[in-house]
């Protein structure tokens, strides 16, 4: 069989100017002329010489880093923007979804939207009233048909664009990320009409964050880094790669990061033991305690820092914030370098690989620092002696049982 | 189907192309349109309420200076309505045509159709706007009992009204193109039209420019043509075709290289803008 998609070599490369405003005035390009510019540029590559295949009927999904190249690479498969070097060959009917209601107009009523909507994806009129009555009964809205769009909640504009997109199709379908946005019950109804596209046959690149999404809806996953392809392979693979393990934090330099506001800076949390020892494997069964190691740059007078353990599938398996804890007292003032710790039932989590999110709030809980936007952290639960029998669940529960 | 994704080389002009998205043409027409006039009390009236209302201030101030000086035979007012319905067809149609790329920079940023079909449909609503205001024109002559060479007006009234688009659609995207690069042109478009509209003769006619050398560098205008050809069936002056055929030379040299920049820098459009 030949590949649907042969992306070959591909690169895309821009030129940084510094000391430049992002886009040129007529002023600068005739003063350039005259007098050599002082302007350093730096060629950047958003893209370096990336090369695979897709087949038909694969389900792809590409994970990476903000900054990646994830973006880039659907943009230049879209036709959006042209690569620097390399090809691609096509030998389908590529539409792409890189946002939900692209060209959208809040003037026009829902029903205009839909038809104006499906022809700039690519749908032929024909096409659109066909399936005019199963895009509107997917989005729900039909009441609202006839009103402009924007006396739509953000909601409503979101179904009705996804329904749109929904019913596309096109050979080859890329999709960034749309799934990111709506609330929880149209998510699983997008997912489910995403999982039935990927199984009716047609080629799927998804670009998303969320790794349940992608472990779901993909079997194979690419994992960009800095422009390349850093693994390609089974998704759950390449999902392991993706997310940097507890383990080898402390064989890298830890990490700090530093808060948006300037005010704080974190150094990447880890485990200790009961005796403030760093650990660096889990047991199941053991219990650690996360250390928060923060540098105050300035007196401030409150912190809310917090984690979250998430499983594979992308669950939130829970969430903790330090102002959760009613006991714990705040201090007047926080300043210099200030440690907090925080026990989590650990123990209750079944041996398996975990997302570990980190983030630290201010006192206006307004979000600071959101560590995962650097990195993506794992923890993996290995096995003790005690639970040989695989489990069955994210958490280990066994009950009490008796013969009454 | 085969195709290929590659940096680009040659410059064609995408006909195929945009023959496969001609739907496209009618909906962002439709939208352009649509939107235009939503949510106004007046609607579609716009359209010609705006020829109209400059018809008579025109009238009022300057419409006696200006027949006696040019030797107008017809009403002043028919003879404003009649340059000011063409002229908008270029003043409205290149305002949005140079400024969509950059209006429309969300979709672009985000879908690939050839983006010619976005000027062309800029200046298709100006071409909609004139034949509404067509159809009040059509009413004034009736109005005025003006007498008009019917033979002349049949030929040269699409030849004008193609040639104003040629030309509004040229220099549009030229604009267009230049606008997405260079923010610049956000500001000298406006300026543009208003500085073409003094030297076309949309509200005077041509023979009040008495150098016969000055009237050359004034058909150097594309828009030159369209209007004279027009007008020409309804005051019967006349009409010097060397004069035409320079005004129709440059339309067609704009249309070409608005067209061929346009193709040119397209491919970098998703990353200006």
């Amino acid at each position: 069989m030949k590949p649907i998609l042969e992306i070959k070599n591909i690169s895309k490369s821009f030129r940084i100017q510094h000391e430049r405003q992002p886009y040129l005035s007529l002023r600068d390009s005739l003063t350039s002329i005259f007098k050599p510019s002082t302007s350093t540029s730096e060629e950047f590559f958003a893209l370096n010489d990336i090369s695979f295949d897709v087949y038909p009927g694969e389900s792809i999904g590409i994970i990476g880093k903000n900054g990646a190249g994830k973006s880039t690479l659907l943009k230049i498969l879209s036709k959006i923007t042209p690569p620097s070097s390399g090809r691609i060959i096509s030998r389908g009917r590529i539409a792409s979804l890189l946002e939900v209601g692209t060209g959208f107009h809040p003037e026009l009523s829902g029903r205009e939207n839909i038809f104006l909507n499906g022809s700039i994806l690519g749908m032929k009129r024909k096409e659109i009233q066909a399936k005019f009555d199963e895009i509107v009964d997917f989005s729900g809205v039909e009441k609202f048909l006839d009103t402009p769009l924007k006396h739509y909640s953000s909601g409503m504009q979101l179904r009705l664009a996804f329904a749109v997109a929904a019913f596309l199709e096109p050979e080859v379908l890329v999709i960034d990320e749309v799934l990111a946005v709506g609330d929880a019950e149209f998510q699983k109804k997008c997912m489910g009409k995403m999982e039935e596209v990927s199984n009716s046959g047609r080629t799927i690149l998804f670009v998303s964050h969320n790794m349940g999404a992608v472990k779901n809806l993909c079997k194979k996953g690419i994992l960009l880094e800095k422009g390349k392809v850093k693994s390609i392979g089974d998704s759950s693979k390449v999902l392991d790669d993706y997310m940097i393990d507890f383990n080898m934090i402390s064989e890298h330099k830890r990490k700090s990061i530093r808060s948006t506001c300037g005010r704080v800076t974190l150094k990447l949390p880890y485990w200790i033991d009961d005796k403030g020892n760093e650990v660096n494997s889990y047991t199941f069964g053991d219990n650690y305690t996360l250390r928060f190691e923060f540098t105050f740059h300035e007196k401030m007078k409150g912190i809310n820092p917090g984690m979250a353990i998430v499983s594979k599938d992308g669950f939130r398996v829970f969430t903790s914030h330090l102002n959760d804890d009613f006991e714990f007292k705040m201090p007047e003032s926080l300043e210099g370098n200030v440690i907090i710790d925080t026990r989590v039932n650990l123990p209750s989590l079944a041996p398996d690989t975990y997302q570990v999110l980190f983030g630290t709030n201010d006192d206006l809980n307004h979000v600071i620092i959101d560590a995962n936007n650097e990195m993506e952290v794992k923890l993996k639960i290995e096995e003790s002696n005690r639970e040989k029998e695989a489990t069955h669940g994210i958490l280990w529960h066994t009950g009490t049982w008796e013969i009454v | 189907m085969e195709y290929e994704i590659k940096p680009k080389s040659k410059l064609t002009l995408g006909l195929n192309e945009l023959w496969h998205y001609r739907e496209l043409f009618y909906f962002f027409t439709w939208r352009d349109i649509k939107v235009k006039y939503k949510q106004t009390v007046l609607g579609f009236a716009w359209a010609v309420l705006q020829p109209l209302a400059m018809t008579l201030l025109l009238s009022i101030s300057l419409g006696k200076i200006i027949s006696n000086a040019g030797g107008i035979t017809i009403p002043y007012p028919l003879f404003a309505m009649s340059g000011l319905i063409i002229w908008n067809i270029f003043a409205s149609g290149l305002s949005s045509a140079g400024n969509s790329m950059v209006s429309n920079a969300n979709i672009i940023k985000k879908i690939y159709f050839p983006r010619l079909i976005i000027p062309i449909s800029s200046v298709l609503v100006s071409f909609f706007d004139f034949l509404m205001a067509f159809v009040v024109f059509i009413g004034m002559l009736i109005y005025y009992h003006t007498s008009i060479l019917i033979g002349e007006f049949l030929i040269f009234l699409p030849m004008s009204v193609l040639v104003a688009c040629i030309a509004t659609f040229g220099l549009g995207s030229l604009l267009a193109a230049l606008n997405i690069k260079y923010r610049d042109f956000r500001y000298i478009i406006p300026f543009l039209i208003q500085a073409m509209f003094f030297i076309t003769p949309v509200i005077y006619p041509i023979n009040v420019i008495s150098n016969p050398l000055m009237r050359y560098l004034f058909a150097i205008n594309p828009m030159y043509a369209p209007l004279e050809l027009f007008k020409h069936p309804i005051i019967k002056n006349h009409l010097d075709m060397n004069l035409i055929m320079v005004s129709l030379f440059s339309s067609i040299v704009f249309f070409i290289f608005g067209l061929f920049y346009f193709r040119k820098t397209e491919s970098y459009f998703a990353d200006l803008a």
